[in-house]
């Protein structure tokens, strides 16, 4: 009983000591520069979505309807994000824009391409084809549970 | 005569002797502060080979035999390698000494490799049971950040506490009789885990084991910090260093004029890698380059070395577990 007892003083006093370090650590560890990453993260995520306008509206002059349009825009900015992802420069965009890049489309691209091209190695089914989604898969899983909880109360309010 | 000194320290009655080192690096660290402290620089990471981890075996094998050269020895007259490195079963160690054919034991010790080998070789040598030993580390920065964090060119946002793993390998060898300094002491360190939990902060997760390891050193050792020239740390980048001055003027000892981290010297404020450098090679290109000379050239006479390593795995840190982490020195002197 008294061991239990000075286990448990034990436990207390090395959490309480680890909190202290912790919060010391928080002290001296240099912080994001706020400002900038969200200034960053709002001019690039801004202008990826406007280049993704501009194609749906190039798309739609071209006499295709607006649903089509969109599909096709998507398309193209999947492909560019595949591309600089290839070439190597969706990750220097990607250093410095942080959610800027990683939530429009191109970003989603750039999750599937990078591990296909880095477990290239590995070969095409157990390098490419099981680590391909290995970013993008908890998005894919957790996009299909919201969008099937979604539908369900759509569902039950019709 | 016994060679214990309190309670984690080994005094060694005859020092074995470094005789000579090399290094290689890619090119970031070739471009950085330590220009002109490299065996050689490969013009990039993979060095014309199919994959990271062959270039770092590359990397590893290079250096032991630039080393073994430089020490005009044949391979063959080495006794044993301690070698290690940073990936899942010492992957590019393994390839490169099915090359060199020597007797071999590897080392997980993960940043603290280096000094790890270091200390094994001098008590092997120490204690008579061989006349010339290699002591080797390397880490790969692309190989490692594959397996420990995201594919490198997935675009995301590194944390300013984050460090850079290094490009690079670094070989020593030590012998019974020969030219160079010695390896007096040793201290072998203990895991000591503060409960952090984040592996971008692996500087703060380190710096109260090379805190734990150059008190109890100084203990064992009856030696004040003004003993040595300089101590050098591994691998805990500018925030860890802080925290060690800090936390050793907390137990009342000041080490702030005397005492720099390997992970600050590496890369130029330039090449943007936040909080410095980390990896195996960390210590090794450091030590094996500039210190070595330095040493050489009588600019530094004693100096205690430390390796740090931070023991996560990439399942323990899923599994939300926190980062234990180990510090070992070996204090280098002419004599």
């Amino acid at each position: 009983m008294t061991n239990e007892i000075c286990n448990k003083q034990q436990q207390r006093k090395e959490k309480m000591e680890q909190e202290k370090y912790q919060s010391k650590v928080d002290n001296i560890t240099p912080k994001p520069p706020l400002l900038k990453n969200i200034c960053w993260a709002f001019v690039v995520g801004g202008l990826i979505c406007t280049l993704g306008q501009f194609i749906t509206d190039y798309f739609g002059e071209l006499g295709f309807s607006k649903k089509d349009s969109s599909a096709y825009a998507t398309a193209v900015l999947v492909f560019l994000g595949s591309f600089f992802t290839g070439v190597g420069v969706y990750d220097e965009l990607g250093k410095r824009a942080g959610a800027g890049s990683i939530v429009p489309i191109t970003g989603f691209a750039n999750s599937i391409v990078a591990p296909a091209m880095e477990f290239k190695r590995e070969g095409y089914v157990f390098g490419v084809g099981a680590k391909m989604f290995v970013i993008a898969g908890p998005v894919l899983v957790y996009g299909m549970v919201t969008a099937f909880i979604i539908g369900l109360i759509y569902w039950i309010r019709l | 005569m016994n060679k214990k000194r309190g309670k984690q320290s080994i005094m060694f009655t005859n020092p074995p002797i470094i005789t000579s080192t090399a290094n290689i690096v890619g090119p970031m660290e070739g471009q950085g502060l330590l220009q002109g402290f490299f065996d050689d620089v490969m013009q990039d990471n993979l060095h014309g080979l199919d994959s990271w981890e062959q270039c770092e075996s590359y990397m590893m094998e290079y250096a032991i035999k630039k080393a073994v050269n430089k020490d005009n020895s044949t391979i063959e007259d080495i006794d044993c390698i301690f070698a290690g490195d940073l990936l899942n079963q010492l992957m590019s160690t393994h390839f490169a000494m099915k090359k060199l054919k020597r007797p071999f034991l590897g080392l997980y010790g993960a940043c603290s490799t280096m000094v790890e080998g270091m200390l094994l070789s001098a008590i092997l040598l120490d204690g008579s049971f061989s006349n010339k030993v290699v002591a080797a580390a390397s880490s790969h920065h692309d190989a490692a950040e594959r397996q420990y964090r995201f594919p490198n060119e997935l675009g995301v946002q590194r944390p300013p506490g984050a460090q850079w793993t290094v490009t690079g390998s670094g070989a020593v060898v030590v012998s019974v009789t020969g030219n160079g300094p010695h390896i007096t002491t040793a201290t072998i360190g203990k895991i000591v885990d503060y409960g952090i939990k984040d592996p971008n902060a692996m500087g703060p997760a380190m710096a109260p084991a090379a805190v734990d390891t150059i008190w109890q050193h100084l203990q064992d050792t009856e030696r004040m910090p003004d003993y040595y020239d300089m101590i050098f740390t591994g691998d805990l980048g500018s925030v860890g260093r802080d925290l060690v001055i800090q936390l050793l003027q907390e137990k009342g000892l000041d080490i702030s004029s005397n005492y720099q981290d390997c992970g600050c010297m590496i890369y130029s404020d330039a090449q943007d890698t936040h909080a410095g450098a980390s990896g195996c090679a960390s210590s090794a290109i450091v030590f094996c380059g500039q210190l070595y000379k330095k040493i050489m050239n009588g600019n530094l006479n004693k100096i205690l070395f430390l390796g740090t390593g931070s023991l996560h795995s990439t399942t323990s840190y899923q599994q939300k577990e926190s980062i234990p982490c180990i510090a070992h020195a070996v204090s280098i002197e002419v004599s």
